[in-house]
C-alpha cells in the first residue's frame, strides 16, 4: 500500500457543495437502481411468477425482517466499527420471549417487551465494552459477545424448539395494514426516522464526524463514547424488532436461527455505499440496496435455486461493491 | 493517533510489569489451576491417555492459531478459515473417492494447494486491491461455503468411500503419538525458526507495529501481506484434509464457525488485534486452554450446551483482564517517564 499523499484542505461536506448535475448524475444511488433494475429483469426472464404486484409485494416478507438492522449497522460502520454479533442478539432476544412466555407462562405482551429489553442490553454491553476497552476494538468485542449471546441461548433452549404462540403474534410475520404487509409498513417508517436521524440532525452529523475523525470530533466536544453507545444499543433493539418478526413468521423459535445474519447486513450496508473505511453512506442506497439483495433472494427462490448459490452471490456482490471504487481509485491515480 | 513513546531506559520492574511481560505464565498458571481443578472432580483427566487424546484433538486448532497469529500480527483478520477447511477437505476427500489408491500425501499436497489458491485470492483483494480484510474475508467465507456445497451437491463424503490409508492420515500413530500431534510439533518448530530468525518473520511483525515506518524502511508490505493470507489458506487446506481424514467423513458445513475458535485461541494467547504483537508460545498455550475445556467439560458432565456461552465468556474475559492489566503497565511506564 504506497502512502497517501498528506493534503491538508479542509473537506467540504457534500451537503454544503454548490450544485452540480454532474455529481447530481454520478452518484453510486443511480447505479444501485440500474443494478436493482436488472435484477427485476433477470427475476422476470427466470420466472412467471416474478414481476407482478402481488409478488413483489409479499415477496418482501422473505427478506425484510433481517433487513432492519441495516440502518444501525450502516451507523456503525460509518463509525469505523463493526457489530458481527447482531445474528446472535437476534437468536437470544427471539429464545428469551419463547421461553418467557412458554416455561414461565407471562403473557406474550410482557414477554415482547422482554424481548426488546434484551436486545437493548446486548446492544448496550457490546457499545459499553467497546468505549471502555478501547484497544479491544469492536471486531473482538463483538466476536466474543457473538459467541457469548448465542451460547446463553443455547443454555436457555438447549436443542428445543419453543413455539405455540397465541393467535395475534402471526400478525407481525403475515399481517396485512390497508393490503400492504405490516413488516413493509415497518421497515419504511423506520427507514425514514433514520434517513431523518442521519442526515437532518445534529446526532447524525456527529456520527459522521466520528467516521472522519475520531480524535478530531472528540476535541471539538463530540461525546464519542456516548453516541457510539447508543447507536450499538438501537443495533441490538432493532435485532430485537426482527428476533420478533422472524419469530412470529416462523411461529417458532431456536437457538440456531438467525445464524450468519451480520453477513447479509454488512453485504447490503456495504453495496448500499457505505464506505466501510467509515464516514461516507445515506439511508437512500442502503435502502436500494436491501431490495436488491432481497429479490435476488427471492427470485433464486422462486425458482428453486439452491441456497449456496446465493451465498455465492451475496459475497461475490460485496466484494465487487467494496473493490469497484477502489479500483476506480486506483486507475484515476495512474 | 496514539504517539508511543519508545522506552529509554529499563524501568523498574513491579509485579504488574513482570505479570505482563511473563502473560504467557499467567496463562500457564490458570493452565494449571483448571487442571488441578478438574482431576480433582474427575481423576480420569490427568491420565496418560487422556492427555493423548486431547493433544490430538487439539492439534489441528495448535495449527490453525499459527497461521491466523501472523494475520492477526499483520493487524489482519481472517474469517474465511473455515469455509477453506470445508472446501479443500471436501474436495479431497472427493478426489480420495474416485481414486482410492491415491497416496495419502498426495491428498495433503491436493489440499494444501487448494488452501493456497484460496489464500492468494484473498491475499490479492487485500494487498493489491486494498480491501478490509474483515470485509474481504467474511464475503469470501460464503463464497467458499457456497462452492463447497456446490461441488458435493449437499452430499456428504462418509467413511466408507476413504481408502484405509487415508483415514490413518489422522487416525494413525507414530512412535504411540499420533500423527496430528506431529504436525503440530513440526508446523510449531517451522514458526518459531520463521518468525524469530528470519528477515521476512521480522518484517511481520514490522508491518504490523508500524506500516509507516516499514513502508518507508523500504518492506514491500503487499508482499508480505499477500505471503501471511497464502499461508493461511495453505495451513487451512491442509488441516481440511486432517479434519476429513479424523472425522471420516466431508460435509458441506464442516468446521462451520470454527474461525471464532481460532481467533479466540490467539486472542488469549496474547495476540493483539492492533497488530505487531504476539507470541508464538501465547498462542500455544492459549489454544491448549481451549483443547482443555473441550476436553474437560464434557468430563466434568457439563452439558454440551453450555459450552458456548462459557467459551465466549472466557474469550471476554481473557481479553478485558488482558487491557486492564495493559492499561495498568501503561500507565506507570509513563508515570515514571514524567517523573
Amino acid at each position: 500500500m504506497e502512502q497517501e499523499k498528506q493534503t491538508y484542505q479542509p473537506r467540504t461536506l457534500e451537503t454544503q457543495l454548490p450544485f452540480s448535475w454532474k455529481r447530481l448524475f454520478f452518484q453510486w444511488e443511480w447505479m444501485l437502481l440500474l443494478i436493482l433494475v436488472a435484477v427485476l429483469l433477470f427475476g422476470s426472464y427466470v420466472s412467471p411468477y416474478f414481476l407482478n404486484y402481488p409478488s413483489l409485494r409479499d415477496g418482501t416478507m422473505v427478506f425484510l425482517d433481517k433487513a432492519i438492522i441495516v440502518f444501525p449497522m450502516a451507523m456503525i460502520m460509518i463509525m469505523r466499527d463493526i457489530d458481527i454479533s447482531v445474528g446472535s442478539t437476534v437468536a437470544l432476544s427471539s429464545v428469551v420471549m419463547a421461553s418467557l412466555y412458554t416455561t414461565a407462562g407471562l403473557p406474550m405482551e410482557v414477554a415482547i417487551v422482554a424481548c426488546l429489553v434484551t436486545g437493548a442490553v446486548c446492544g448496550l454491553i457490546n457499545g459499553l465494552l467497546i468505549v471502555k476497552f478501547k484497544e479491544l476494538s469492536a471486531v473482538i468485542v463483538t466476536l466474543g459477545t457473538m459467541i457469548l449471546y448465542r451460547g446463553i441461548a443455547y443454555i436457555i433452549l438447549e436443542d428445543q424448539a419453543a413455539g405455540g404462540f397465541p393467535e395475534w403474534f402471526g400478525f407481525f410475520g403475515w399481517g396485512y395494514v390497508f393490503g400492504i404487509p405490516f413488516l413493509l409498513i415497518v421497515f419504511a417508517a423506520l427507514a425514514i426516522v433514520f434517513g431523518i436521524l442521519m442526515h437532518q440532525t445534529t446526532f447524525g452529523r456527529k456520527v459522521f464526524a466520528i467516521g472522519n475523525n475520531p480524535t478530531a470530533s472528540r476535541f471539538s466536544g463530540v461525546r464519542v463514547d456516548r453516541i457510539k453507545v447508543i447507536v450499538f444499543m438501537l443495533a441490538g433493539l432493532l435485532a430485537a424488532i426482527t428476533a420478533i418478526f422472524l419469530t412470529s413468521r416462523m411461529g417458532s423459535t431456536r437457538p440456531n436461527i438467525a445464524t450468519m445474519y451480520e453477513l447479509d447486513i454488512i453485504a447490503m450496508a456495504a453495496l448500499g455505499g457505505v464506505s466501510t473505511a467509515g464516514g461516507k453512506g445515506r439511508i437512500l442506497g442502503v435502502v436500494i440496496a436491501v431490495f436488491i439483495i432481497g429479490y435476488l433472494q427471492y427470485g433464486l427462490g422462486l425458482i428453486n435455486m439452491p441456497s449456496q448459490l446465493f451465498l455465492i452471490i451475496v459475497g461475490a456482490l460485496l466484494i465487487l461493491s467494496v473493490a469497484i471504487p477502489k479500483l476506480g481509485s486506483m486507475i484515476k491515480r495512474k | 493517533m496514539e504517539i508511543k513513546v519508545a522506552h529509554t531506559e529499563n524501568p523498574k520492574k513491579n509485579m504488574l510489569t513482570l505479570f505482563y511481560q511473563f502473560r504467557e505464565l499467567g496463562l500457564l498458571f490458570f493452565i494449571i489451576l483448571l487442571c488441578i481443578g478438574v482431576q480433582m472432580r474427575n481423576p480420569s483427566f490427568l491420565t496418560g491417555e487422556n492427555i493423548l487424546d486431547l493433544a490430538t484433538n487439539t492439534s489441528i486448532l495448535v495449527i490453525l492459531s499459527l497461521g491466523m497469529m501472523i494475520v492477526l500480527i499483520t493487524r489482519g483478520i481472517d474469517l474465511s478459515i473455515g469455509a477453506v477447511i470445508a472446501l479443500s477437505g471436501m474436495l479431497t476427500a472427493q478426489l480420495v473417492a474416485a481414486n482410492p489408491s491415491i497416496n495419502p500425501l498426495l491428498c495433503l499436497l491436493f489440499g494444501t494447494i487448494i488452501g493456497s489458491v484460496c489464500g492468494i485470492v484473498i491475499g490479492l483483494l487485500i494487498a493489491r486491491v486494498g480491501l478490509l480484510p474483515i470485509i474481504a474475508t467474511l464475503a469470501l467465507m460464503n463464497i467458499f461455503r457456497g462452492l463447497t456445497f456446490l461441488v458435493s451437491d449437499g452430499e456428504w463424503v462418509s467413511s466408507y468411500q476413504m481408502s484405509k490409508g487415508f483415514v490413518a492420515l489422522a487416525g494413525g500413530s507414530f512412535l504411540g503419538i499420533n500423527h496430528l500431534i506431529w504436525v503440530a510439533v513440526f508446523f510449531c518448530l517451522v514458526f518459531f525458526y520463521f518468525l524469530n530468525y528470519t528477515r521476512t518473520g521480522r518484517q511481520i511483525y514490522a508491518v504490523g507495529s508500524n506500516p509507516q515506518s516499514a513502508a518507508v524502511s523500504g518492506i514491500k508490505q503487499s508482499r508480505i501481506l499477500l505471503l501471511v493470507y497464502t499461508i493461511m489458506g495453505g495451513l487451512s487446506g491442509l488441516c481440511g484434509v486432517l479434519w476429513v481424514s479424523k472425522f471420516a467423513s466431508a460435509q458441506g458445513d464442516t468446521a462451520s464457525g470454527y474461525e471464532l475458535t481460532v481467533i479466540a485461541a490467539c486472542i488469549l494467547g496474547g495476540v493483539s488485534i492492533a497488530g505487531g504483537s504476539g507470541k508464538l508460545g501465547g498462542v500455544l498455550l492459549g489454544a491448549i486452554l481451549l483443547g482443555i475445556l473441550n476436553n474437560a467439560l464434557p468430563l466434568l458432565n457439563v452439558s454440551p450446551f453450555w459450552q458456548n456461552g462459557i467459551q465466549g465468556f472466557i474469550i471476554l474475559l481473557a481479553v478485558i483482564v488482558n487491557s486492564i492489566v495493559k492499561r495498568r503497565v501503561d500507565r506507570t511506564h509513563s508515570l515514571r517517564r514524567a517523573g
